[in-house]
């Protein structure tokens, strides 16, 4: 296995390999409670929690639990995680949590966490599984944020619930039902891939008049 | 009888799970890509529901009762076991079935879709004939929505696409398409 510093561990999460923009990842909750800003913080933060216990835990257990049931036990680990992140929204937030409903139930399954727990928690020691729960975590919070923003600007005129487009804004309202989720993701994967290409094609442009020249000369003979 | 037709029609096109609810979107995006494909892990879906609903039934009938905190955690492993069983039975003694269908099985079990629907179900208090065809009409909705989408892959396979599209975005913008058509149902039965 690569080798790789404290720092990478940390940072690679947040941008680079983001579990949602870049490893298409928990798209279910990406989509689905992006509708408003708020909602796509709770859920965020509860997924971070989700993350960074079971991170923890499968770090600190990776010599106790046997290979062969390893998948098994990590779902009872993340699935305990996310009864207690349920409890706690339901006592703190209880409007959030009754608009969230069954998706907060729907953390186990999220991809992105059973992913983090084989790829990297159960093989690395407990801080580096920590750091890598965090860039992670905050990675999916991001995106969770970016998707929230975008929707609820253009869906709904306003952001946390608080008007910023204007009385004269009509509200594109198909932003914050469900085909807005799908269109959202789609038109900023688009845009990264555009932008992705465009970075590549950079030092091409820079050699154009170059191989112009070339040719030309190449004629002139 | 009409109520339970109701709520198959219900979950299988007002509240389609792909693309209304957003639960089993990883077969959608991995296996939609050819239509023999995507009506096999449909036919699957459709078998794992209806096995998830009367295990979530049973459960939360004659076990749950006194520790409804453990539900989560219950559902994951019970279904998970049952479908691994089952899976096994079926390679035993039907494996012309096993080759149909068992391959994609041990991935429904981790799909979301198979969870939600034992979570609405239980959210909802639906009975056991309900829930049944609570299932029956999610799985049709799962099968419609995959096959519509890998017969719309495979044209878009020989169409030209401009090159930043030739990734996930444009998967996701059709399938945004389709999420805006199926919006046309949520009138259906209130007039």
């Amino acid at each position: 296995m690569k080798t790789t510093t404290g720092r990478e561990d940390l940072l690679r999460g947040v941008w680079r390999e983001n579990p949602v923009l870049v490893q298409l990842l928990g798209l279910c909750p990406a989509l689905a409670v992006t509708n408003t800003v708020a909602n796509s913080l709770a859920m965020g933060l509860a997924t971070f929690f989700v993350l960074m216990g079971s991170s923890l835990l499968v770090s600190s257990l990776k010599g106790v639990i046997p290979h062969e049931v390893r998948i098994s036990a990590y779902i009872l680990i993340i699935a305990t995680f996310v009864t207690i992140a349920d409890m706690v929204l339901a006592a703190v937030v209880p409007d959030i949590h009754k608009a969230l409903g069954a998706f907060i139930a729907l953390i186990v399954v999220n991809c992105m966490i059973l992913g983090r727990q084989e790829a990297f928690a159960s093989k690395r020691p407990v801080g580096r599984a920590l750091l890598d729960a965090a860039g992670t975590g905050v990675g999916f919070v991001v995106a969770m944020l970016l998707m929230g923003t975008v929707r609820e600007v253009l869906g709904n005129g306003s952001l946390l619930g608080v008007p910023v487009l204007g009385s004269g804004y009509e509200p594109w309202v198909v932003m914050i039902l469900p085909p807005g989720g799908f269109f959202t993701l789609g038109f900023i994967l688009l845009g990264f891939a555009w932008w992705r290409g465009r970075a590549e094609e950079r030092p091409a442009v820079r050699e154009w008049p170059h191989g112009v020249r070339t040719s030309t000369r190449k004629e002139a003979a | 009888m009409g109520e339970l037709f109701l709520i198959l029609i219900s979950a299988m096109l007002v509240n389609n799970f792909t693309l209304a609810l957003f639960l089993g979107l990883c077969p959608f995006m991995g296996v939609s890509a050819k239509v023999g494909t995507a009506l096999r892990m449909g036919a699957a879906n459709v078998f794992v529901l209806v096995i998830t609903s009367i295990t979530a039934w049973g459960l939360n009938t004659y076990v749950l009762g006194p520790a409804p905190y453990l539900r989560i955690i219950s559902f994951v492993v019970v279904i998970a076991s049952l479908v691994q069983i089952v899976e096994m039975t079926i390679k035993k003694f039907s494996p012309a079935l096993f080759r149909e269908l068992g391959i994609f099985l041990p991935l429904i079990t981790t799909n979301c879709a198979i969870l939600g629907l034992a979570i609405f179900q239980t959210n909802r208090g639906y009975g056991f004939l309900e829930g049944l065809a609570f299932a029956v009409g999610a799985g049709l909705g799962l099968t419609l929505a995959l096959v519509l989408m890998a017969s719309i892959r495979e044209q878009t396979e020989l169409a030209t696409v401009p090159s930043v599209a030739r990734n996930m975005g444009l998967v996701l913008i059709v399938a945004g398409s389709l999420s805006l058509a199926f919006m046309g149902f949520a009138g259906l039965f209130t007039g």
